[in-house]
């Protein structure tokens, strides 16, 4: 059996816009991408069931002449699930503009801070720690090896009492 | 036996029916949260009486009475049982950290009324994932936990959660989108979607197009179980959410994909043809998402990279494809979910001592909360593999199985497995200087850690330290777990006992027969 050209070309054009419109920055835009994918992933599905048929009812159809009942199922679950998902996009796209008043999808601040860090070479974090205190090694050593001792980290904890 | 198998559905109706409960009483908290603890403390009884039963051989329900390969059917074998008996172990530990959360703090992080009822099907979708025989119902269980897992990522509605949601949930939909691609390419290819009767007709259709539906399911699972290069998303929106909610997630969500992956490699797809392509990518997974954990100032996202990475690991034990690599691959999603769940239990109680989850501002902790400091220290030694830790086990086995297999990629892996233990160790203990030893930028008032957020949390852990005392017995189970998997014949033989029908019997043809 060859699939319906038809159908086939839907199911492409479907997937085609649908991609592009995830590609957008503005969640709606990304939100109707989604439902176009899933409607061509749900039309992939009667493509999949094979040649169009009578109702699948015993005793209503010859057996012969009956189209495939689980994937129309299967097609069923899939856009009540894609319903819900869509609705809670909704939403969350109304919250955005609620809140932002756009609802356009924004960067990570956190990642945008280690890329700029990284760009100037510079370290994550700064703190006593990571700044040099003494020339060598065992200099530093020395110095912090003992809590109650003079060491740098003890001393900065009693100035503050 | 088989009269036993009516437990088998229990883990997806108690949470699912509870959840209704929890929902209908939304006015009553104290009852609500009584029937959250009863219906998770069920689910964990009937999962370790799954795990016993299934000791003998898989049990199999034929729901509705419906038989399999038309019908829908769970199937309760080795792997599903301890996957079910870890997964509701955490969950429950996880809910009563929560309750003493939303007891502490009233508003904004604690959990609102919808929390219960989210949370239960959030359990049920992933015992759903887990018991599941028939690809589609596995796209069903996949689609009730990532519903449930939309709503808690963004609960309280602040503008972070929404933007750690939107990226979440786009990418979720994404997957789910490819994943019922992938089931239509096999329904249309094979006639059929029961995982048992797959594995009967996968092997005969053209192996061309027999590579391209691994690959499309493989994609799914991959973006699921958040594998380098699709695991951008997973550090980007875990951080936001509630310490609990990162928690679970964090520990099971993503282990539902690498489930799926092993089922998928084992039953469906045995001829190992993208075994070195997995291979490569779990190598990837790991070294790269390290090196991000090194790069992190937030605790929080360095262990939502530590995640990712050592989902590598798992991959590895998986495409490595012998019995000692699924053994020690399924030994480390068991350990690997409950470390992973307790340290980000700790991390909760982290902000809560600290004010903070910067490891900059974090400081002194070891001092003013020892308690955490065990807590904090414990499971993160295991994450990074220190004996005789389970995660030190774990990753033995796996190296075991690589060096076994012999390959030079098999060596790569093995090398590229140590050098990532040793950067999750200087990761961990970096984190751990700043958090615990480190001088504290301003003195911080002694707070009172709340004692029922931490005896989940201790619970948790100790979970952790159990796997590493019962290894003996875990890995003999995982080892008969991966040999059944590796055989395939169990699991279809169970399924499918004369090759053509399962046992189920609706009631009218037994009365008509009758």
């Amino acid at each position: 059996m060859s699939p319906n050209i038809v159908l086939v070309v839907t199911i492409g054009v479907l997937f085609a816009a649908g991609v592009y419109l995830l590609l957008e920055r503005s969640l709606s835009r990304v939100l109707i991408g989604v439902i176009l994918i899933g409607n061509g992933a749900n039309l992939l599905f009667l493509v999949a069931g094979g040649a169009a048929g009578r109702p699948p009812i015993v005793g209503a159809t010859p057996e012969g002449q009956m189209s495939d009942p689980l994937p129309q199922a299967m097609v069923l679950t899939a856009i009540v699930i894609t319903l819900g998902m869509t609705a809670f996009l909704l939403a969350m796209a109304y919250r955005s503009w609620q809140l932002h008043r756009h609802d356009e999808v924004q960067d990570d601040v956190e990642d945008r801070n280690i890329a700029r860090l990284a760009a100037a070479n510079e370290r994550a974090t700064t703190d006593a720690d990571t700044e040099v205190a003494a020339e060598t090694l065992d200099e530093e050593a020395a110095e912090a090896r003992d809590e109650t001792d003079e060491g740098a980290p003890a001393r900065v904890l009693e100035g503050e009492r | 036996m088989s009269d036993l198998s009516w437990i088998v559905p229990l883990p997806v109706v108690i949470p699912l029916s509870a959840a209704g409960l929890a929902l209908a009483l939304y006015r009553r908290p104290n009852v609500q949260r009584l029937v959250s603890v009863t219906a998770l403390s069920l689910v964990l009884a009937v999962s370790v009486t799954l795990l016993v039963l299934a000791d003998d051989g898989p049990l199999v329900v034929d729901v509705g009475g419906w038989a399999a390969p038309v019908g829908i059917d769970l199937v309760a074998d080795r792997l599903s049982a301890l996957m079910l008996t870890i997964s509701s172990a955490v969950t429950l530990c996880v809910l009563l950290y929560s309750l003493a959360q939303g007891g502490e703090d009233d508003e904004e992080s604690a959990p609102v009324s919808i929390y219960h009822p989210t949370y239960l099907v959030l359990t049920a979708g992933v015992a759903n994932a887990f018991l599941s025989g028939d690809l589609f119902n596995l796209y069903v269980g996949f689609e009730i936990l990532l519903a449930a897992s939309y709503v808690l990522i963004t609960l309280g509605g602040t503008g972070e959660r929404i933007r750690a949601g939107t990226i979440y949930i786009v990418v979720a939909l994404l997957s789910s989108v490819l994943f019922l691609v992938a089931i239509a390419m096999i329904y249309a290819a094979t006639g059929t979607v029961n995982l048992a009767q797959l594995a009967l007709r996968l092997p005969e259709i053209d192996p061309g197009v027999r590579l391209v539906l691994q690959v499309l399911l493989l994609l799914a699972f991959a973006i699921k179980a958040a594998i380098f290069p699709l695991s951008a998303w997973l550090p980007d929106s875990y951080p936001t959410a509630p310490a609990p909610v990162t928690a679970v997630f964090a520990g099971l969500l993503t282990k539902v994909g690498v489930y799926a992956i092993i089922r998928a490699q084992t039953l469906l797809f045995p001829d190992g043809r993208l075994d070195d392509a997995l291979l490569w990518a779990a190598l990837a997974t790991m070294v790269i998402g390290i090196l991000g954990a090194v790069a992190q100032d937030d605790i929080k996202r360095l262990l939502s990279f530590t995640l990712v990475s050592h989902i590598g690991f798992m991959v590895f034990g998986i495409a490595l494809a012998t019995d000692l690599g699924y053994t020690a691959a399924i030994y480390y999603v068991a350990h690997h979910i409950t470390v992973q769940t307790a340290l980000f239990l700790v991390v909760g109680l982290v902000e809560r001592a600290g004010g903070s989850t910067s490891l900059t501002k974090l400081g002194g902790l070891a001092k003013l909360t020892p308690v955490l400091a065990i807590l904090f220290f414990v499971p993160a030694m295991n994450l990074a593999g220190i004996p005789p830790l389970s995660g030190f086990l774990g990753k033995v086995g796996l190296l075991e199985a690589g060096v076994q297999v012999g390959t030079p990629l098999a060596y790569v892996l093995v090398v590229g497995s140590v050098v990532t233990s040793l950067l999750t160790l200087y990761a961990l203990v970096k984190a751990w200087n700043k958090a615990f030893w480190q001088t504290p930028s301003e003195p911080r008032p002694p707070v009172r850690l709340p004692f029922g957020m931490v005896a989940p949390t201790a619970a948790l852990v100790a979970v952790g330290l159990l796997l590493t005392v019962a290894a003996g017995p875990l890995y003999a189970y995982t080892e008969r777990a991966a040999v059944d998997l590796a055989e395939r014949s169990p699991y279809v033989d169970a399924v499918l006992p004369d090759g053509e029908r399962g046992q189920g019997v609706s009631d009218d043809v037994a009365e008509d027969e009758g």
